[in-house]
């Protein structure tokens, strides 16, 4: 299979330092962010991307902590470069299952941040018309199938719109998010079992960043992780740094490209960190002081730009990307502060067909 | 076609509606081989590996599969085996299926048939048994199809298959072997409309699946003792046809709701509350339930006798009633 052709690169260093776990290091597709080839402007284009993601969770977690967005919010800040890497190399009609903290998978996949922000607001012009909020931002226009609020909850679906998909002869793929904390639910090992077994045209992305909801993921993690949990059912998987825009962009094409192929499921397992609480309002105090300073000198977007800089981008170019992801989503949030509440009557519409009750004012 | 069995009724429907629509496919463990009852028996050899899909024993994906599949726009049936076995799927089923719809703003419809097939059956003791389907009349954004025969289980089925509605679909496992009657071109039959099975002034017994043929039989009793009866088949519990039984109660003034799951929060409360609500209690002579005791299946043979609503209840509920 081809990711066995991958070169056996130890990166354990800093990066790994932080991960004082038992597992044993994977093989990983490229060293560090020195490939040749790549032309400035896809590269600013990965840099918009994050920037965009990063601008926007930044913007709701002040809109929620202002009071103007009701409900639990779980940001992905740290964790861009997975979703900004991972999307460059996907079809809007690639179908993309998501999970609770799926900011950055909706914005990768092309879901506009006005309509995801009047979401979180609860508005009549939001991605669900209110009736979702954050954990349930969908847009089947871009094949983004929904947010999710059960942890693995999308492991079983994007398997079976891979199946669907290949029942409909498309060459369309599906891509599934999940966090490290998913790959100790059932579904994860049906649906590794699953994949393998059918040959389903699916990429599994598992988001590791270390800790799931308020645990060290390693303190309840047996065995030697999900790579070696995937690869036992006959899902090739490869481990990245996933705070390495350039290493998940350059992997994940090499796997979207060969599951297109008709070559079966893969899996991408992408050590991150995430820099903030489970939810907006969790300081996440128990985690060491030093290690989450470490892990700041990681962060993706920064460590992207120094790359960038010396591949010939002026700080001015980069300024001004961030500048205009910030103004796009303060935007947003005044156009979401701006937008109507849904009509009461709302509530009781898109429940089912036949056997629907009707709204009695 | 002339005199099937409900099973070979239900399998004559999926073959039709996977003949004429090739979005439709099945999944489920051992389907290929024509499933744990025979209702797709020789469906493999038509409809080849790809459409007619043995699963492992993965309850939670063949629901959420299932579901994925729909939302790129094929319209899976999703084979349960046994209703028993859809706990280990209830996620996918109660959080993911019933869900996406009104979650998403009306985004996807997600056109899946669960099938369930429930109810006692030649004693398979407490994980085999259940008749919950009280349970999914409480779940928003899902339809309940509970026929009790074949010709019914064969329509329902079509309707269902053709719905944009998830629809759960309990197929009786006890009346597989029922003989019924069936044309030979499957018409759907909308949901919601219960069927008079026949009629009479005494009093109204409504019911559904397994427990039908015992009223039924119930009915012919008391009429053999002058007490004639209104019997209505609800058929599907949600949407129910609350008009029909509200206009027989109107005429009769009694109402028995005789269903084989448990009595207590079974949906017979529900009938009973809202007839007697539509009708104004003091309207009404009688409004009762009849289910089973709130104890699990037991396996012995008199044992299970005991916990199982029979035609000899039906009838000494009726006539404390009159
Ligand atoms: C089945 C289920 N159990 C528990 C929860 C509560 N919960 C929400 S997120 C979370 C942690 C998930 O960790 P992980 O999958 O690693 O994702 P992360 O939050 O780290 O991004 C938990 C326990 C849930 N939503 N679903």
């Amino acid at each position: 299979m081809a990711i066995t052709d991958f070169s056996p690169v130890d990166r354990a260093g800093a990066f790994e330092a932080s991960f004082p776990s038992p597992r044993k290091p994977h093989t990983h597709r490229r060293t560090s962010m020195t490939t040749s080839g790549d032309n400035l402007k896809r590269l600013l284009d990965l840099y918009r991307t994050m920037a965009r993601i990063r601008a926007f969770e930044e913007t709701a977690l002040e809109a929620h902590k202002a009071g103007d967005i009701p409900g639990p919010l779980h940001v992905s800040i740290g964790q861009e470069a997975v979703a900004a890497g991972l999307c460059a190399n996907l079809r809007p009609d690639d179908r993309l299952t998501s999970n609770h903290r799926g900011h950055g998978h909706a914005i990768g996949k092309g879901a506009e941040p006005a309509r995801m922000m009047a979401e979180l607001y609860g508005r009549a012009s939001g991605y669900c018309r209110g009736k979702g909020g954050s954990m349930h931002i969908a847009d089947f226009s871009v094949g983004m199938l929904g947010a999710n609020g059960v942890v693995a909850g999308g492991i079983p679906i994007a398997c079976g719109a891979a199946q669907g998909l290949k029942l409909l002869k498309s060459d369309a793929i599906a891509v599934c998010m999940f966090g490290d904390g998913a790959t100790n639910r059932g579904p994860f090992m049906e649906g590794m079992n699953w994949a393998a077994l059918y040959q389903l045209p699916v990429l599994f992305v598992c988001e590791d960043n270390g800790v799931a909801a308020f645990t060290a993921a390693e303190s309840v993690t047996a065995g030697q992780g999900v790579v070696a949990r995937a690869e036992s059912c006959g899902v090739p998987g490869v481990t990245v740094d996933g705070n390495d825009v350039l290493a998940i962009e350059e992997t994940a094409r090499d796997l979207v490209a060969s599951i297109r192929r008709g070559e079966g499921p893969r899996l991408l397992h992408a050590r991150t960190y995430r820099l903030l609480g489970h939810t907006s309002t969790d300081p996440a105090a128990w985690r060491r002081a030093e290690d989450v300073e470490a892990a700041r000198g990681r962060e993706p977007l920064t460590r992207f730009a120094k790359l960038l800089q010396e591949r010939g981008a002026t700080e001015d170019a980069l300024g001004a990307i961030r500048k205009q992801a910030m103004d796009e989503m303060v935007k947003a949030r005044e156009g979401a502060r701006a937008a109507p509440w849904p009509e009461t009557a709302v509530a009781f519409d898109d429940v089912q067909d036949v056997g629907a009750v009707a709204w009695a004012r | 076609m002339g005199a099937v069995t409900l099973v070979e009724a239900v399998r004559l429907a999926a073959l039709q509606e996977m003949r004429r629509d090739n979005r439709v496919w099945v999944l489920g463990e051992d389907v290929a081989r024509g499933g744990l009852w025979g209702q797709y028996k020789g469906f493999l050899d038509e409809f080849g590996p790809e459409r007619v899909v043995s699963t492992p024993i993965s309850e939670s994906t063949i629901m959420g599969a299932g579901l994925g599949a729909a939302l790129v726009g094929t319209r899976p049936i999703i084979e349960m085996r046994i209703f028993d076995f859809v706990m280990c799927a209830m996620d996918e089923l109660v959080n993911q299926i019933a869900k996406v719809r009104y979650m998403f703003g009306g985004q996807a419809k997600p056109a899946v048939v669960v099938r369930m097939p429930h109810g006692m059956w030649r004693n398979s003791a407490a994980q085999h048994s259940q008749m919950l389907e009280a349970w999914f009349a409480h779940l928003p954004g899902v339809v309940v199809v509970t026929p009790s025969n074949a010709a019914d289980a064969a329509g329902l089925l079509v309707q269902a298959i053709r719905s944009d509605d998830p629809v759960l679909f309990f197929d009786p496992k006890d009346l597989w072997q029922a003989p019924g009657e069936l044309a030979d071109e499957i018409a759907p039959i909308p949901f919601g409309k219960a069927r008079t099975v026949r009629t009479g002034d005494a009093a109204t017994l409504v019911s559904w699946s397994a427990a039908m043929p015992l009223v039924e039989k119930a009915a012919e009793t008391l009429a053999g003792e002058g007490i004639a009866v209104d019997v209505l088949d609800l058929r599907t519990i949600w949407p129910w046809d609350e008009d029909a039984v509200a206009a027989s109660v109107k005429k009769t003034g009694r109402l028995l709701v005789v269903h084989e799951a448990v009595e207590v929060g079974g949906f017979g409360a529900e009938v009973v509350a809202r007839i007697v609500d539509r009708a104004g209690p003091t309207n009404l002579k009688a409004a009762k339930r009849l289910g089973a005791p709130r104890i699990p299946i037991p396996f012995a043979p008199p044992l299970e006798a005991a916990v199982r609503v029979s035609a000899e209840k039906v009838v000494a509920a009726v006539k404390g009633m009159l």
